[in-house]
């Protein structure tokens, strides 16, 4: 008899952590459709052509739009890509084939995981005292900067995963043929490497296109068109920052429309490097 | 053309390999550069108020006295309660996607997870303000406060105190927990995979529940990799800006309720840094920014030591 209760009670401490695992995973899929539909719903308010091909405009007056942040953002972004991906990829080449087991590969593999958890706000902060305190002005190459700086070890590390799984038979016949060894890297290995290269990098892109923390004193803001680099340079993410903290309607529905963009575009890389892995995967 | 052609290509070799090594150092000076930076920028402040500076709680601009100790406060509290809320949620939902659900379903829903790390900081701000700030106002807090009574609690009544503004600490928790959930989901659900189904298996085989193998077996098991994903999900909720900028309130105040606005280290840099316009207002900004940078590199720095010494015990990767 007591040995029945026992059971008993040990099967319902299951059922009851069954249905608290499902429950807890219920709760993290309905945050998550909770936050795409407030912002699909009130950013697609926000969306007419005047919101793609217009200036901003003071508070009040019809018709604003964010046609030079979205320009900004794609600039600061390609830009970082730029600086970013050929030094994180080269980083990667070196842990993957020539630093697979030295100390000094040992040490960067470390920097690089601590780099990943270093917050962006401290990135930009960095950068901030790099470029743009010595030359007195805020502007669209330190943003791309801090930006690169938190795409590298993403990329780096990416790179050197990828690498790895690249069987050791393929580096030998390449070198056997009379290769030297950065031809065989280059194409060979990129080559059979290639759909986890462009994931990483993907992913990396997707990321800092939506950080707004480095941007904030490094590109700032402007209501403008730029005119060159090395000026303040306007962009989607601090445009949201700056306007969902003022009081004015118009600007908190533009700030709804930036937000749908800028997510919609980073879930949509997202998802698109997902698929390119399950491809390769296959 | 010919000579300097000849020498490019008879040493491209030796070239490439440099450059790679100069690429890979760039990652070693970036880091040590960002501690010599921040620590020179911030020497006014870090002459003027010294060590005592992490201890100080006034933070004035008119007089000029700032202090650290309100926005570490801030940073700490939301953290704890992020990781209060993130940790055991994680384990029971990578305990679902890993021994509970359905290969299909454990995809898709392991999936919809992972979509939380992707969506970026400032739409969880926005959402945050707008949506979830009005939401605690109106019903969570209301419901905390009189439904549940914990207000007039012992001893964690005061936590529970005031009026129910919707923005403050306990909100920003709750959306830090939100964005470091999946982080460390996913590492906890690698971890869970990891454990050799030969344990499982014999513990199921002494009749165990699935909930007792859980518990008793894999976590065991996997404790030191549960470490780990703590260590990681941590590293990130103290260093997260945007988010808890727009919900945290940005009162330079240590109060008792988790209602009341509070701020962090990261929502000060943000929202202060433009009307830095005193030089020792600047240099303390950076001050903080550098105290930030310390906690998170060591954070990170014990969580790498941690699992690699942990790959080192278990032989695969984690």
């Amino acid at each position: 008899m007591k040995k029945a209760s026992n059971t008993r009670r040990r099967e319902l401490t299951d059922l009851t952590m069954r249905i608290v695992s499902g429950t807890a995973s219920l709760i993290g899929i309905f945050f998550l459709v909770w936050i795409l539909w407030t912002v699909g719903n009130n950013g697609i308010a926000a969306f007419n052509y005047d919101f793609f091909t217009a200036l901003p405009t003071p508070p009040g007056i019809e018709g604003g739009g964010l046609a030079n942040a979205i320009a900004g953002t794609l600039l600061i972004t390609v830009l970082a890509a730029f600086i970013g991906v050929p030094l994180g990829l080269f980083t990667g080449v070196y842990l993957a084939e020539f630093g697979r087991n030295t100390r000094f590969g040992g040490m960067v593999r470390f920097t690089i995981n601590i780099t990943m958890g270093i917050p962006s706000i401290i990135v930009g902060l960095f950068v901030y005292t790099l470029l743009v305190l010595p030359f007195k002005h805020f502007s669209a190459y330190a943003g791309a900067a801090a930006l690169a700086i938190i795409m590298l070890p993403v990329i780096a590390r990416t790179t050197e995963d990828m690498l790895n799984l690249v069987p050791n038979s393929l580096r030998e016949s390449a070198l056997a043929i009379g290769m030297p060894r950065w031809r065989a890297i280059v194409s060979i290995l990129f080559r059979s490497a290639r759909s986890g290269l462009l994931t990483g990098i993907l992913l990396a892109v997707a990321r800092v296109s939506g950080e707004t923390a480095p941007l904030l004193f490094t590109a700032m803001n402007s209501p403008y068109w730029m005119k060159g680099l090395a000026e303040p340079t306007a962009n989607l993410t601090v445009t949201i920052f700056n306007y969902a903290m003022s009081p004015f309607d118009d600007w908190k529905t533009l700030a709804w429309g930036a937000s749908l963009l800028i997510m919609a575009t980073v879930l949509g890389v997202n998802l698109l490097a997902r698929t390119l892995l399950r491809e390769k995967t296959r | 053309m010919s000579r300097f052609g000849d020498y490019l290509s008879e040493h491209f070799e030796t070239i490439f390999r440099w450059f790679t090594i100069l690429c890979a150092a760039t990652v070693l000076i970036i880091m040590a550069a960002m501690f010599v930076n921040l620590a020179w920028n911030a020497r006014l402040a870090i002459g003027e108020f010294g060590i005592g500076f992490l201890w100080s709680d006034v933070w004035d601009p008119a007089l000029n006295r700032y202090g650290a100790f309100s926005s570490i406060y801030g940073t700490l509290v939301s953290t704890a309660i992020a990781m209060v809320i993130a940790v055991p949620m994680s384990v029971v939902i990578a305990l679902f996607l890993v021994e509970l659900a359905h290969p299909t379903v454990s995809k898709v829903v392991g999936g919809a997870i992972e979509l939380l790390a992707a969506i970026p900081s400032i739409i969880y701000g926005m959402w945050g303000l707008f949506v979830f700030a009005p939401f605690m106002a109106e019903t969570v807090q209301p419901f905390l406060q009189e439904t549940l009574g914990l207000e007039k609690a012992p001893l964690i009544g005061k936590l529970f105190s005031g009026a129910p503004m919707g923005i403050g600490m306990l909100t920003a928790g709750i959306i830090l927990a939100l964005m470091v959930l999946p982080f460390i989901t996913a590492v906890m659900r690698d971890v869970f995979a990891m454990v050799p189904p030969v344990v499982k298996e014999s513990a199921y085989g002494m009749g165990s529940t699935t909930w007792e193998v859980t518990h008793k077996v894999t976590l065991r098991y996997g404790i030191q990799g549960v470490i780990g994903a703590c260590f990681l999900g941590l590293g990130r909720a103290l260093g997260e800006t945007m988010a808890v900028t727009f919900v945290i309130g940005n009162a330079h105040r240590i109060s008792a309720s988790l209602f009341d606005a509070g701020n962090s280290i990261a929502s000060t840099l943000a929202n202060e840094f433009a009307e830095a316009s005193e030089p020792i207002y600047l240099h303390s900004l950076i001050y903080l920014g550098l105290v930030l940078l310390v906690m998170t590199f060591l954070i990170q720095f014990a969580a790498q030591w941690w699992v690699r010494r942990l790959k080192k015990s278990m032989g695969t990767g984690l």
